[in-house]
């Protein structure tokens, strides 16, 4: 596979999942008898057949990739989309080595998704409907990271918007899902205003001085252009990634997302949608770098979600809402990173992230699967023995989260960390011992998790106690590639003070730049020792709190129940903001503006027309004598007019 | 006779079948004012085509007449129904077109 062929077959990487969708959705939609046809069988292979082929796309790019020279791009144009004057967007991908690990591990983690739910979902009525709005992401997931222009960007981001909504509200039957799904649209609109609004301050900035085009290469290349507003618009743009990713203080519609089924939170809300933020970031890294400040406040608000998020994550006793604090919080992680300007460190966590935490949640599926949809772990409990391959991945993946060598955590984390270390001075310290807390903070509410589900006695209540079972092999083996990934992939990123040759970096390079760090490796070694430090310690406190005894229920008190509330976040949204919001609406929206200012024109009009009508009807008697006198009035007042008027 | 003459006879003729609907009841009468007031412009097609000098205002004359026959035979069928249903040929009580 060369890079020639390439640019002929990258638009097959997002179009194959999109054609999987169409085809499930119509024949879904077209059946004359719901649910007989199509078969679940075709539909399962239908579905996942599309991201299978993205994958094998995507590798042949990566490879193409690695072949050619270190800034080649593999560029394809399918038609022009928006053409106005001299501005046009092209309908265009572009893949680039960031793309490329994108799309590789977007895929490949995809796949294994789609496979685990013909599993997960094999019971489900809306088997069909799942699978087409699955693969509906997939392909806006492909088209935002390989759209060669903002606007294209935008139109994934949206896209991957929508399909996050339909599928956490995948059960709309169920009201609170519903709601969960709408949440999670409107808090995105408020982060995708912000996104909205630096595309267009990036646009007319670069009107000013010519042609303006939106492709990233061209604005790589116009980026002094935009030095005058980059604060701003990095702001703007990273007031949408807040938005998408999850965080302070839009990452609320986060935890509700976990309505939606469980391989969706493990695909959309965990692997893939929620790192799109840091995908921009990363994209858009000459702006970023030509705002310092912009770099700080993502930094800041990185480490605030990680630690908040993960305080919130200690008392949380939904198995999935503790998983969905933990992405809020890796995603922090992530933001540290690019905020940071060590854009590769960031990608690399996306990268080991989608592995780990996508297997984390399709444990946690496969255990809500086995306990008949109990999600609470007080009621779980002693799992490991029961649910051995579950168990076991389960495992591999919570000491991949928590940073222990040689998972792959562990490199991404440190990585984070030590990039983190060396930017910004003493700013940049403070950083990181916050960074290494929360690392703490991390193992110590991932252990309580594993301590309380998978360890000591079974607390399940008859009747599903008896019927626990391991699930099917279409859902181990998919969760056993990503434990093995887990443990495997951090190794493409060793760094080189452990003899590795971070492969990772060296591919990611010729987009980013270097990121220069000139330390002794003595520190780098002393961080790394206080990481593993910090992740031991929140293993130990969580062992000596809930292995050395039995697990008691108790409800919580104090601060733990502050945190199990959330820090009633949502409750002070919905007293500052919603509540204002629509009383303002119910009062001058609804009573000023709609009842009085539209309806009132719209009627008046109407009225006005009643009237004229009802003035207008009295000249018509039906007496031909009187139609005659009109007549004649009519045609003595033309003669007048003429013969006074000279006409 | 000259041109402003026939004009003058026209249009004394045409108002003499506008005053005629104008004051009788009687459906006869509102026929017999219309081939009035049509004869009227016959009169001016005919003496303008004379002023000019040649055929064409015949031609519309002979139209006319054609369409005033037609129009007589037209009306006196509807007077005819009109009686039937009302016994009398008074229009001033034709209102339903009204309603």
């Amino acid at each position: 596979m060369d890079r020639l062929t390439m640019e002929h077959l990258l638009w097959i990487i997002p179009m194959a999942p999109l054609a999987g969708s169409v085809i499930i959705g119509l024949l879904c939609a077209l059946s004359p008898k719901r649910g007989s046809f199509p078969s679940r069988t075709f539909v399962a292979m239908v579905a996942c057949l599309g991201p299978l082929t993205s994958f094998v796309v995507a590798c042949g790019v990566f490879l193409a990739l690695g072949k050619s020279s270190t800034v080649a791009t593999i560029h394809q144009t399918l038609f022009s989309w928006i053409s106005c004057g001299t501005f046009s967007i092209d309908f265009a991908f572009e893949a680039d080595r960031l793309t490329a690990v994108m799309i590789m591990f977007v895929t490949f983690v995809g796949t294994l998704i789609h496979v685990y739910s013909i599993g997960y979902m094999g019971h489900d009525k809306g088997y069909a409907r799942f699978f087409s709005y699955l693969n509906l992401f997939l392909a806006a997931m492909l088209v935002l990271v390989l759209g060669s222009n903002l606007v294209l960007m935008f139109l994934g981001w949206e896209g991957v918007g929508l399909c996050s909504y339909l599928l956490i509200a995948f059960w709309f039957d169920d009201e609170a899902k519903a709601i969960a799904g709408k949440k999670a649209f409107i808090v995105n609109r408020i982060g995708d205003f912000g996104f909205v609004l630096g595309i267009f301050l990036i646009f007319t900035t670069l009107l000013k001085s010519g042609p303006a085009s939106l492709e990233f290469s061209f604005l790589a290349a116009h980026a002094n252009v935009l030095a005058p507003v980059a604060t701003v618009a990095a702001l703007l743009l990273f007031t949408g990634a807040v938005g998408k990713s999850a965080q302070i203080p839009l990452y609320v519609w986060l935890p509700d997302a976990m309505a939606g089924p469980t391989p969706v939170s493990a695909l959309i809300h965990a692997a893939t949608m929620v790192t799109a933020g840091v995908f921009m970031v990363a994209r858009m890294h000459f702006l970023f770098d030509l705002a310092p400040f912009a770099g700080q406040v993502v930094a800041t608000v990185g480490i605030a979600t990680a630690l908040v998020a993960a305080f919130i994550g200690f008392a949380q006793n939904d198995i999935k809402k503790v998983l969905a604090y933990s992405t809020v919080s890796q995603l922090g992680y992530m933001f540290i990173a690019v905020g940071a300007g060590a854009y590769g460190a960031g990608i690399f966590h996306v990268f080991t992230h989608a592995f780990f935490k996508a297997c984390l949640f399709l444990g946690a599926g496969s255990v809500i699967h086995a306990l008949h949809e109990e999600q609470d772990i007080r009621r779980m409990g002693g799992l490991l023995k029961k649910l051995p391959v579950t168990g076991t991945t389960f495992l591999i993946a919570w000491l991949a989260i928590c940073g222990i060598p040689p998972f792959a955590g562990f490199f991404s984390k440190d990585e984070i960390l030590w990039s983190v270390f060396n930017t910004w001075g003493t700013y940049g310290k403070v950083l990181w011992f916050l960074g290494l807390f929360g690392a703490g903070c991390t193992a110590f509410y991932m252990s309580r998790l594993v301590f309380i589900a998978f360890f000591g006695e079974n607390r399940t209540p008859s009747p599903a106690r008896e019927k626990i079972h391991e699930s099917p092999a279409i859902m181990t083996i998919p969760l056993v590639i990503l434990a093995f990934g887990s443990l495997a992939v951090g190794f493409f990123g060793v760094p080189a003070a452990l003899g590795g040759s971070n492969l990772f970096w060296e591919w990611l390079l010729p987009v980013f730049g270097a990121h220069e760090v000139h330390a002794e490796h003595a520190t780098e070694y002393l961080l790394m020792s206080l990481s593993v430090f910090a992740a031991l310690s929140g293993i130990l406190i969580a062992y000596v709190k809930y292995m050395r005894k039995p697990f008691i229920a108790a409800e919580p008190r104090g601060i733990a129940a502050f945190a199990a509330g959330a820090f009633y976040v949502d409750e002070l949204y919905r007293r500052v903001l919603i509540n204002p919001l629509v009383a303002l609406a119910r009062v001058l929206l609804f009573r000023v503006v709609d009842v009085v200012l539209i309806d009132g024109t719209i009627n008046g009009i109407a009225k006005a027309a009643s009237v004229a009508g009802s003035l207008i009807r009295t000249l018509q008697t039906g007496s031909v004598r009187t139609y005659l006198y009109y007549l004649g009035a009519g045609a003595a007042f033309l003669m007048v007019v003429v013969y006074l008027g000279r006409w | 006779m000259s041109t402003n003459a026939h004009v003058g006879l026209a249009i004394v003729i045409f108002f003499i079948g506008v005053f005629g609907i104008l004051v009788r009841r009687s459906a006869f009468f509102y026929l017999m004012s219309i081939e009035l007031m049509l004869n009227s412009a016959n009169l001016l097609w005919v003496a303008f085509a004379r002023n000019r000098g040649d055929l064409d205002g015949h031609v519309y004359a002979f139209f006319i007449m054609a369409l005033a026959a037609a129009e007589a035979c037209v009306g006196l069928s509807i007077i005819v129904l009109y009686y039937r249903k009302r016994r009398s040929v008074v229009l001033n009580r034709a209102r339903e077109m009204g309603k």
